[in-house]
Order: C-alpha cells, then structure tokens, then sequence
C-alpha cells in the first residue's frame, strides 16, 4: 500500500517514564529520496485520476495514513 | 507578471464543521514552512539563479500561491458562519477580537508572517538547498495536519497538498543536478 | 436581519445558480481541474526535462483539448480571467460569484 515507504524505530523506555511508552514510532521516506533526476517515459495515471493524486507518475505518489508520519 | 484564473487548483471540500481546525491550518496560511514562504521564497530567488533554472522557480512559486488560495479556502469555509463565541471555542478569541473572521498571515500560534522565514544567498547550491529543505518541513506539517482531523474530505485537500511538496523537492533536486552540470560544462550562468 | 441587500451585493443574471445548475457548475469545474492539473505536471517536468519529446507531444495535444473544454466552459459560466484572456457578456462578468473559496 505504501510501497515500502514507512520505516519503523524502536525509542527507549524508561522505567521510570510516568506515561504509557510508545513502543513503535514510524516516519515517512517518500520517493523523491530515491529518485534523483526522473526518468523519461514513467507510467501514468490516467489523467482522470491524476488531479485526486496529487501526481501523475504512480512511482512518485505517496500515500499517507493518518498516524503513519509519527 | 501575474495573472489570476477564477477557479482553484483542487477541488476543496470540507465536511466537518470543526472550526477548532482553522487555527492549525492557519500554520500552512502565515507560517515559517507555509505556502506564503514558499510563493515569496522561490519567486524572490528566481532574479539571480542560473537561467536554465529560472521557469522552474518561477512555476513552483506561482503553483505556491495556488495553495495558498486553497489554505485559504479551508480556513474561510471553517470560519465564515461562526459567530464570537465559536471562534473562542475553537481557540481563535485573541484572532476574533484583531480580525473578525479576516484572514491574517500568522502562524497557528498567532504570530505574524516575517520576511525572516525566506532565505536567498545568491548562490545556486544554498538557496536550491533551502527549497528542498522548505518543500520537505512543508511536506511534515501536512502530515501532522491529516493527523489532526477525521474530516475525509479535508484529508483530501491536504493529502493533496502533501504530494505536491514531494513532487517539488523532487524538481528542487533535479534542478541541482541542472546546476552541478552546468559548472563542470564551465558554461556561464 | 430583515434589510434588503445592497444593488450592488444582489447577484446578478447567472450569478447565483440554481442547486442543479451549481451542481453541474462543480462537476464541470472539476473536469477543467483534472486536465489544468496534468498540464501543471507537465509544464514542471519539461522544465527540467526540455528534451523529451513525448512529454512535448502530450503537452501540446492536452493544450489543444484544453482550449476548447476551457472555451465551452466558459461560454456557459462566465469568464474564468479577465485582463483580455477570456470573453465577457453584459454586464461585465468576470465580478459575479461564486469566486473560488465560495464553491
């Protein structure tokens, strides 16, 4: 769904943290990390679509659940 | 020179009346990585950056101004038909009591818009650098944004906007690498 | 309040649409959004790819489909610029609503 787009980290927890621990944090690494200079040629979305997208390249396109980018 | 089309760049709707929102959007309106910054900051760099570059700057900044209308239209939707004591309700007392329901370039924290929040250095390198940098925290105050509310059709807008800043740091990049060509050529700029 | 609105703030001849029309105002809206937002890609990517002929060929055909969903547009709805790039009909047109934050 996200292709490989969200990353996991595990922060420290003390015993001594007075609140319930988030365990599990993620963030976001979004496609413009991997691509440097965009290809000629990149499949579209059908121009229908492309506006609700926000791009029309699919391999450009992130897609972010609410909560995913914390 | 500028010209204005009567129509905005996306569809904005927003469902839920929680005016509570138009304060935190206010952040993308007059804000340090808002669409404000980011309209002044690219046009203003785009008088002494190489020329190759110079459309690129200039049509990102002039799609800026395009969000921010639509920034606009979030907090103006949220806001129109509240009377004083929703505005207090929705932490906007102190901005009802300066504005009414006027729109205003400050932050979400109520402070104002400061030509500070731009850079330009006149070299290429640095001022592509604090446009890649600007268009990601841009990027993260939207997902924080989405975060804050349950109202589908505002995530839309706002998922929107995300997308957007992806595709132009993206720009900003190749326009690096449209620079770095340009000085092992030794072209003049 | 009960007072009559202003002349000037009345809205005028196609101004304020009915519900069915405004709905088809929206939708129409939209369908030039659609093909306005893949021109904007466009024009961002060829200016850092000036050399890509297929995306060129793409632009100036959309450009072309453009013109002419814009030009029917507006024959319906009103001017969407002023400043000599769209027509106007009596009264001037380009000031009526909805403007966009109202839609």
């Amino acid at each position: 769904m996200n292709n490989g787009q969200l990353r996991e980290w595990y922060p420290f927890i003390s015993p001594y943290d007075p609140c319930p621990p988030v365990r599990v944090k993620t963030y976001v690494v979004p496609p413009n990390q991997y691509i440097v200079f965009q290809p000629s040629n990149l499949p579209q979305f059908p121009l229908d679509e492309a506006l609700f997208r926000g791009t029309l390249w699919p391999a450009l396109y992130s897609n972010y659940q609410p909560g995913t980018g914390n | 020179m500028w010209v204005y089309e009567k129509k905005l760049q996306y569809p904005v709707k927003v469902s839920k009346c929680d005016t509570r929102m138009a304060k935190f959007l206010t952040e993308q309106y007059g804000g340090a990585d808002g669409e404000l910054s980011a309209a002044l900051r690219y046009l203003n760099q785009r008088y002494t950056i190489p020329d190759r570059v110079i459309g690129l700057l200039t049509d990102i900044g002039t799609e800026e101004f395009a969000h921010l209308e639509m920034i606009a239209t979030m907090v103006y939707k949220l806001t129109k038909d509240a009377n004083a004591h929703q505005m207090m309700t929705a932490g906007l007392g102190a901005h009802y009591a300066n504005h009414d329901k006027a729109l205003y370039y400050n932050n979400a924290e109520g402070v104002p818009w400061t030509a500070s929040y731009i850079q330009a250095k006149g070299d290429p390198l640095a001022d592509l650098y604090e446009d890649i940098a600007a268009e990601e925290k841009a990027r993260a105050t939207y997902q924080w944004l989405i975060d804050m509310t349950d109202d589908v059709d505002l995530q839309d807008s706002l998922k929107f906007l995300r997308e957007r800043e992806i595709i132009h740091a993206l720009r900003f990049r190749e326009a690096v690498e449209i620079i770095k060509a340009d000085r092992e050529q030794k072209k003049v700029y | 309040m009960d007072e009559q609105p202003l002349q000037e703030d009345r809205p005028t001849g196609s101004a304020q649409p009915a519900s069915a029309n405004f709905e088809t105002y929206r939708r129409e809206l939209e369908q030039l959004q659609k093909i306005d937002f893949v021109l904007y890609e466009l024009t961002l990517y060829l200016d850092t790819h000036p050399t890509d002929m297929q995306a060129i060929q793409q632009y100036n055909q959309l450009t072309q489909s453009r013109k002419s969903m814009a030009q029917a547009f507006e024959l319906k709805f009103g001017p969407l610029m002023a400043y000599g790039q769209s027509f106007t009909r009596y009264p001037w047109q380009w000031i009526q609503t909805p403007w966009p934050w109202q839609v």
